[in-house]
Order: structure tokens, then C-alpha cells, then sequence
């Protein structure tokens, strides 16, 4: 197999996060009782007109300016014709040859070593609805039928399954960031086509096959496993790759032919006549740019750089844009980086993953956040309690000095009443107290546990110790 | 009182001298008496006597409204929420449109009654109304002829006292054409004047809905009442509409004529008809100018390529799939297409469909859809051109008066050429205005056009009224 140089291009469909749909005003929602959320636009009555939604232009040239794409000042729309039953009006409206973006590229570090993809195009399409088999029969949802959709068409840069799948993490990541697109492969929010061909190194490049609608990262490596082992099988043994455009069964791990070249859908592409072409001035994109947060590998670095964190703490800190904003915000408001960030990763992102079913749940606020830090520092609860008090305050917007007081946690650092407490408890345990002067150290932790106990984790468990040392050694 | 012009009716209705339900009545009455004529697909008694009691008692209680009480008919293209809409197919043979088009929110909010849907050609293809799947429309004035196409319902219910107005749609001369054969007033206005939301498509970037009425002011009445910007058509112009002039003498007006206007193939009666009309023009102080429309020519192929093109996409979503009609019998998806298409389209609509396929096929796109668009762009520019030497251009509506009907049905070609003084109006986009101006030696009817600059309707109505009143004194 490795007689044989791989190449691959993928086209990337990725659902926009808009309100409302690309065409019409129903809401843009996963999920919803079939048909519930359409109208006689986007089931594609007679006589309905397509109304362009802007936030969706406005979306897709941000997209464009993250990868540093051109921005097209004059795009048009086009329909692609074909008929099948999840498409109402029997034509897509897409963008063929004037898309909104052109060009770009995505940097993403492979086995670390960085590697740069070229984008071809992104453009601006509206999704179809979906078929629901049950039986012998067959049901349409429209739901997801013209919700805003972008393709992303890279240029045959992808030379592994490694590097798509990177590249396909990296680029979910910078839609996420942008907060154009929750990339959500378990609701089918971003897909993605696979083309692949083989080479024997210095020839032209090999026959390629298109395998569709991969919906999850796993599958786009699985797919491109098999497709490699296939294609490689059939050049081994003198046969020729046939174009084809294939589908892969997920659960059987392997891919199939659907149809050949000669069998091509013709798209009859033509200019949409229902809609007017995208104009936009050079102001309209710098202020559509100026919305550009900071991206990944930009924080990612500056983590590093200026807060001081490891590669490993930075990496995990921003592959959740909502994970990262959290602790920037908390870092900004006086936070210690190094604090906030192992609270983060550990208590945050241990609640938010237990909570949220896809990616991370951020259940709380930068101020709050700081806040717990800030009561954590000051010895005011100890990290035991903060997580009764990450508990309250999660989806509340109650302060965490609110939640200290309410759930009765401040903190004893009184040492006098401190110490009235381990006499009692050392007293009320004269077995264990006798093993420590035997020089059983181990039992230092049992005296703390079970002044913890009594107090209900209120103690300050570092000047206990201190004077559990000091009693027991008496 | 059914022969009197809307006009009059309007005023007698606001003066309580007839009541909005007599009126009707009277309508629906002759509506029954010529129903041989096959004016309408759907005749709505039942509402049309509700809606006219309603405005009775609205005008009992002081309301004005435009068109309050007033009966008039839609062209079956035009959805009517609740009300059978079938663009005369039997593809929609059950239709009911969840919605009211633009135009007829626009009638309804003057407080019209709608007393029909008229029948027509097809999916508005054909010049003839004998395409219609559910009945022959024939001519007002002479029942062994066609009454013209596709708007044949629409032309023959005014003509035929069955309406005081109707509304047609024109996307080759379908509102002009028939309103020569049946000598009366039809209004094709500019392109994006009148929102086509609710219109449904046969050439999306030609189609126009328009006034059909006995009288030039009914049709301006009419006119602006439907027109204006719409937020749901992308197309709609929300600039000034009201580019044209009004006035009452020819003293300066220059009118402009074209020799591609009188080609040999015209028949001498209406050549000589429209001569004495311009001769008139002339006689009352109006400056004739010699023109050129050099494309002339060339509209019609470039008619009957970007219609069928956009007419074979604009049809794809009858699929038997949503709603509609089905075949019965089908075993599986290919079926339903291919059964359903086969049995519910009629022999026109295919012949469209295989052309518009052809046109936008790969391999073809070039040569005809991509030439086609080209030879659009010099059509409008001689146009302007020529616009741009006077306030109006005059020519024959139609080459031929009403012919017998089925005298055309076996050589399409033929009823094509019927098409090449109305077509060219539509590629150029620009307000056409039909208006009789004679009688051939059967006692048929002649129609002149009037073809305005875009946005300059007033114009047109000024000239035809001028025309109008100068017979009427006669």
C-alpha cells in the first residue's frame, strides 16, 4: 500500500446557525415534530418566491475571512436541478459559478508537524428535507429543508486519513469560533464528501471516486481506510479505478458503488431568476470581518506564550471556543491563569461534559468563575466545597459568594476553634492516636477526614493538618 | 348593468344604486348563460354572494374601498387561499393553495369580489386556450375561434360581460394576445411592477401579472391597485413605478414605428388597421419617428429557449410526491415520477419540458441557454435604444385575428409565430399595452400595442386613451 501516494479532496457541508432559514422565516431548528417547522416556501408550493436571509451571506463571508478566502463582491444564485423526494421544489438553490468565497486555507499540526490545506470555494446552498423510512413506506420531513447551508471545497491538499480528519477538526473549530455553526455531527450539521484517488509517486494523479455524506469524523476515517485498501486492491491486481460515486455503510465498514460517470446526474445548472445577485462593497466585508474573534491556534499560541501554559493545557483549553472564552474571561478579570486553567479543565469541564450530550456545556459565567477562584484563594471554601458551590451556581447567575453563604460554606480558619475540634476528635480516638506515636504518619489523614466530616468540609484543611501534627505530637 | 365598465359600477355601488349582491348575481348569471364560452375553471358562487354581502354592509356603514363590491375574476395561475387553484392542469386538478397570492391580498383588501377562477392554457403555455386540460375557452365575439392564450379565460370573460375586470398573466403576450382576439384592454406591465408572489411560475424571469378590462381607465384603476413593491417577490422594484406622464394632447408626444414591425407575413387587414391608428397619432399632432429593432427577430427563439428552460425547473416540483395528483398503481419512486408526469402534464407542457431539458443539458448550455441570455441583452438594448427617440413605440399585437379553433393545435411552430409581436416585450421587460384598433373583414377584433419605456405605464394608458375616447366620439 505504501507503493502508493494518496490524495484527497473533501467537500464540507456545514449547517448555518441562523434564526431563521435561507429562504423563508421559519425557524432553523433541529429537531421538531415532522413538518412542523415549514411553510408553503420551503415545502415548495406553486406560486412561492424565495427572500434571501442576509445573516446567512453575513455568516458564509465570515467563514470566507476566517480561512482568509477572497470575498466575492458579486456572487449569484443558481439552480441545480434534480428530482428527489426531500427536495420540495425539485431544485437546490446553490451557488455554481460565482460563490460567495474563493480561495483560503486552513493550517492544522498533523503527528506535530504543521500542514496547510487550500480551500477551492466556499458557497451559500440550502439543505434538503429528510426521508423517513418506516416499513414499506417512506415519509418526507421538511424540517430541515432550507436551512442554510455552506460547502467547503478544498483542493486535493489531503494526503491520509490523519490529516482529513485533523483538517475536518480544525475546520469545525474555526466555523464554531466564528459562531457561524455548531458543527454538530450527531444532528448531520456538518457532513462531508470524500474524493480519493491513488498515484504511484512522479505519475498524474489517479481515478477518483466520490464517497457521500459521511456524517461523522470516524466514518470520513473509516471511509478513506477502506476506499484506500480498495482502490490499492484493484490497481494490485492490473484492474482500473472506475469514477464512480460511491456510499459507505457505517456498520459494515465498508463502502459501494451507487453510480458511474456515465450514469452522472445532469444538474442543468441555470441562473436563479426568483433571486437577485449578492452585491457587497468593501466596507460590507471589513465590517463583516471586524466580527472575527481570535481563533484557535491565535489562542492557542498566546496561551503558551504570554500565560504561560503547557502545549497540552492550551490544546485543551481552546477546542471548545465557549470552554476558551470562559477562561479568558476569567484570566481578564484577575484570575491566575495556571489556577483557572487547571479548575477549568478539571471541575468545568468534567460538569459541562456530564450535563451536555455534544461538546461542552459552559453552565457558567467568566464573573463567576473568577469569583469561585477568587473564595478559593482567599481560603474563604476550599476546592472540596467549590464544587458545591460550581453545583449551585450552574445555570443560575447567582454570585458564588451568594452560593457560599447559602449553602453554609465559608470556611473555618479560626485556628483556636480549630484546634478545640481536633483535641476532641483525637480524644474521642485514642487507638489511632496511639499508632501515630507508634509512627504511623498515615493515620494524620484520618484525623483530617474525620474533622472534615464533623464539619461538613468547612475546615481549612491545611491549618487542620497542621494541628493534628502539632496535638498528636504532644 | 353587467356591460357597464368597472368604473361605473365602482360609482354606482358607492352611490347604493345597485346593491354589491344584485350585482353579483347579475354576474353569476351570465357567468351560467355563457358558460359554453368555458371562461372559467372554478366559478366560486357561494363565497363571491358572501363576499358581496360583506361589502354591502360595509358600504352601508360608509366604507370606501377601491374596489368595494366590485365582481371580478383570477386566472387560475394565481393562487387563491382556500379556493382551487389548477393552472387549468389536471396535475393540480385538487389543488387548494394554503396562501392568497400578492395581488390577491392587494384585490381583496379593495374589497373585491372574486366571482371565478378563468380558464386558460396549461401552466399559462399556449396562445390559443385550447390547452387547457379541463376545457376549451372560445372567443367572445365569435365561438368557432380561440379566443387567444393563455389568459383565452380571462380575455373572454370580460369580453363576454362575465367580469368587470380580470387579472391575467403574460409571459409571451398571454394577457395582450387574447386581449386582441377578444377586443378588449389588457395591461402586460413592467417586468418586477406587480409582485408575482403567488403567481404560479411558468418563466420566472418573463412572467407578469396584468389588468384585463374593457376600458383603458379600468385597466389603469386596476393597474395601480395591484402594483407595488412586495417584500416576498426578490425580484419586485421598490423604486418610483410612476415614471410615465399623463396627458391629454399629442402636441409633442413622438411615437415610434419600427419597419421589423410590419413584417410580409402580416396579414393586410390589421397592417392597415394599425397604420390608420398611427395615422391618427399623427393627425392629432404626435411626431411619428422611424425606428429599428434590429434583434426583433431573434426574440422569438430566444423566447421559446430561456422560457422552456426556466419552465422545465419551475415544473419539476409536480412529482406526485407532496401534493397534487398521483398515478395510481406505482411500485416504486421512478414510477410515481414517470406515471404521474406522463398522465397529469398535456402535450404542450411536455413539448415545453423536453425543450427547456435540451436547452439546459450539458454539452447544449452554451449554445442555446448561455446564446439565448446574450441575444436578451441586445433585445433590451435596442429597445432602450429605440425608447429612447420617443415616448412610446405602436405595433401590431398579434400577426393574425382570432383563428379557428383547432386550426393551430396540430403545428406548434405555427402558434409560436402568433407570439413575435408580444414576446420581444418581455425579453426587453418593458410595459406593454394591448388595445383594439379595428375590425377585419369576419367582424374580429384588431389589437394594436403599445410598448412604454420601464415604468412609464401612465404613458401608455395616456396614449390609449386619447385613441379610446377619439373612437368613442366617433
Amino acid at each position: 500500500m505504501s507503493d502508493y501516494n494518496v490524495t484527497i479532496g473533501l467537500e464540507v457541508h456545514c449547517e448555518l446557525k441562523t434564526e431563521s432559514k435561507l429562504f423563508c422565516s421559519c425557524v432553523n431548528k433541529f429537531g421538531g415534530e415532522p413538518n412542523s417547522h415549514t411553510c408553503p416556501i420551503c415545502a415548495g408550493h406553486p406560486g412561492v418566491l424565495p427572500v434571501l436571509n442576509k445573516k446567512a451571506v453575513e455568516y458564509t463571508v465570515k467563514a470566507g475571512c476566517a480561512i482568509g478566502s477572497e470575498i466575492s463582491k458579486f456572487s449569484k444564485w443558481d439552480r441545480k436541478n434534480y428530482f428527489y423526494p426531500d427536495l420540495p421544489k425539485a431544485w437546490q438553490t446553490s451557488q455554481f459559478d460565482l460563490p460567495l468565497c474563493v480561495g483560503g486555507e486552513v493550517r492544522f499540526d498533523v503527528n506535530g508537524e504543521e500542514k496547510v490545506v487550500r480551500l477551492n470555494r466556499i458557497h451559500l446552498e440550502e439543505d434538503a428535507g429528510k426521508l423517513v423510512h418506516s416499513g414499506n413506506s417512506t415519509a418526507v420531513d421538511y424540517n430541515r429543508c432550507g436551512v442554510p447551508l455552506i460547502e467547503c471545497v478544498t483542493e486535493p491538499d489531503i494526503h491520509s486519513a490523519d490529516e482529513a480528519v485533523v483538517f475536518l477538526e480544525e475546520l469545525a473549530s474555526i466555523f464554531r469560533y466564528c459562531g457561524i455553526s455548531d458543527c454538530k455531527m450527531q444532528e448531520g450539521s456538518i457532513r462531508a464528501d470524500v474524493n480519493l484517488s491513488l498515484s504511484k509517486p512522479g505519475q498524474p494523479l489517479g481515478t477518483r471516486t466520490e464517497t457521500k455524506n459521511l456524517n461523522s469524523f470516524r466514518s470520513v476515517r473509516r471511509a478513506i481506510e477502506a476506499e484506500i485498501v480498495r482502490q490499492t486492491e484493484v490497481l494490485e491486481s492490473g484492474g482500473n479505478v472506475v469514477q464512480e460515486t460511491r456510499h459507505f455503510d457505517d456498520a459494515s465498514g465498508t463502502g459501494y458503488g451507487m453510480r458511474s460517470k456515465e450514469d452522472a446526474q445532469d444538474y442543468r445548472y441555470f441562473p436563479e431568476p426568483d433571486l437577485m445577485p449578492v452585491v457587497m462593497t468593501d466596507e460590507d466585508i471589513e465590517k463583516i470581518a471586524s466580527t472575527l474573534p481570535e481563533l484557535k491556534r491565535a489562542r492557542r499560541s498566546r496561551y503558551i506564550s504570554e500565560l504561560g501554559l503547557s502545549d497540552y493545557d492550551a490544546s485543551i483549553l481552546t477546542a471548545d471556543p465557549a470552554v476558551a472564552d470562559l477562561f479568558d474571561g476569567a484570566v481578564s478579570l484577575g484570575a491566575n491563569a495556571k489556577k483557572a486553567a487547571n479548575y477549568v479543565m478539571s471541575e468545568i469541564m468534567r460538569k459541562g461534559k456530564t450535563e451536555g450530550e455534544d461538546g461542552i456545556t459552559v453552565g457558567i459565567s467568566s464573573a463567576q468563575l473568577a469569583d469561585i477562584l477568587m473564595l478559593v484563594e482567599k481560603g474563604e471554601i476550599n476546592l472540596v466545597a467549590s464544587k458545591d458551590v460550581l453545583d449551585k451556581i450552574w445555570q443560575n447567575d447567582m454570585t458564588a459568594g451568594e452560593a457560599v453563604d447559602k449553602l453554609g460554606l465559608r470556611q473555618n480558619n479560626d485556628a483556636g476553634e480549630i484546634e478545640k475540634l481536633v483535641r476532641d476528635i483525637i480524644a474521642a480516638n485514642p487507638g489511632p492516636a496511639d499508632d501515630f506515636k507508634k509512627g504511623n504518619e498515615k493515620v494524620m489523614s484520618f484525623f483530617v477526614g474525620q474533622l472534615m466530616k464533623a464539619t461538613k468540609g468547612k475546615t481549612n484543611p491545611k491549618i487542620a493538618g497542621e494541628l493534628v501534627r502539632k496535638i498528636l505530637s504532644e | 348593468m353587467i356591460k357597464k365598465s368597472l368604473l361605473e359600477i365602482k360609482r354606482d355601488l358607492a352611490e347604493k344604486k345597485v346593491s354589491s349582491v344584485e350585482v353579483t348575481k347579475a354576474v353569476l348569471a351570465q357567468i351560467e348563460k355563457k358558460s359554453d364560452l368555458g371562461a372559467y375553471v372554478t366559478v366560486c358562487a357561494d363565497e363571491a354572494v358572501a363576499a358581496a354581502e360583506e361589502a354591502d354592509r360595509q358600504i352601508a356603514a360608509g366604507v370606501d374601498k377601491p374596489l368595494l363590491g366590485v365582481p371580478v375574476a383570477v386566472k387560475d395561475n394565481i393562487c387563491t387561499e382556500g379556493i382551487r387553484t389548477t393552472c387549468a392542469s389536471r396535475f393540480l386538478e385538487n389543488y387548494i393553495p394554503p396562501y392568497d397570492a400578492f395581488v390577491v391580498k392587494k384585490l381583496k383588501d379593495a374589497g373585491a369580489v372574486i366571482v371565478g377562477k378563468a380558464n386558460m392554457d396549461e401552466f399559462a403555455m399556449g396562445s390559443s386556450s385550447e390547452y387547457s386540460a379541463f376545457k376549451t375557452v372560445k372567443n367572445a365575439v365569435d365561438d368557432t375561434r380561440v379566443p387567444g392564450g393563455s389568459s383565452g379565460g380571462s380575455a373572454c370573460a370580460v369580453a363576454s360581460y362575465q367580469a368587470y375586470m380580470a387579472l391575467g398573466s403574460d409571459t409571451g403576450g398571454s394577457i395582450r394576445q387574447p386581449a386582441s382576439f377578444n377586443g378588449v384592454v389588457g395591461l402586460k406591465p413592467t417586468y418586477s411592477a406587480v409582485s408575482r408572489y403567488g403567481l404560479i411560475a411558468f418563466a420566472s424571469s418573463l412572467d407578469q401579472i396584468g389588468p384585463m378590462t374593457r376600458t383603458v381607465d379600468d385597466c389603469k384603476y386596476v393597474y395601480d391597485i395591484i402594483k407595488g413593491y412586495d417584500k416576498n417577490d426578490s425580484t419586485s422594484y421598490s423604486g418610483n413605478l410612476d415614471l410615465g406622464e399623463k396627458f391629454t394632447s399629442l402636441k409633442g408626444r413622438r411615437i415610434g414605428v419600427a419597419k421589423e414591425f410590419f413584417p410580409s407575413a402580416l396579414s393586410p387587414e390589421i397592417k392597415a388597421a394599425v397604420e390608420k391608428a398611427i395615422a391618427f397619432y399623427k393627425d392629432n399632432g404626435a411626431e411619428i419617428v422611424e425606428t429599428e429593432i434590429k434583434s426583433f427577430d431573434m426574440a422569438l427563439a430566444c423566447y421559446y429557449i430561456l422560457s422552456s428552460a426556466e419552465a422545465t425547473s419551475n415544473l419539476s416540483r409536480y412529482d406526485g410526491i407532496k401534493y397534487g395528483r398521483r398515478a395510481e398503481g406505482c411500485k416504486n419512486l421512478q414510477e410515481i415520477y414517470y406515471k404521474s408526469r406522463t398522465e397529469f402534464f398535456g402535450p404542450e407542457v411536455k413539448r415545453r419540458i423536453m425543450l427547456g431539458n435540451f436547452v439546459l443539458s450539458s454539452g447544449y448550455y452554451d449554445a442555446f441557454y448561455l446564446k439565448a441570455s446574450k441575444v436578451r441583452t441586445l433585445i433590451k438594448k435596442d429597445f432602450d435604444e429605440a425608447l429612447s427617440k420617443c415616448d412610446a413605440l405602436i405595433c401590431p399585437t398579434a400577426p393574425t385575428t382570432a383563428y379557428k379553433l383547432g386550426q393551430k393545435i396540430t403545428d406548434p411552430v405555427e402558434a409560436y409565430l402568433g407570439d413575435i409581436f408580444t414576446v420581444p416585450v418581455n425579453i426587453a421587460g418593458l410595459p406593454g399595452l394591448s388595445l383594439r384598433c379595428g375590425t377585419d373583414s369576419d367582424g374580429l377584433p384588431i389589437g394594436m400595442q403599445l410598448i412604454g419605456k420601464a415604468y412609464c405605464e401612465e404613458t401608455l394608458f395616456s396614449l390609449a386613451r386619447i385613441y379610446e375616447s377619439a373612437k368613442e366620439a366617433k
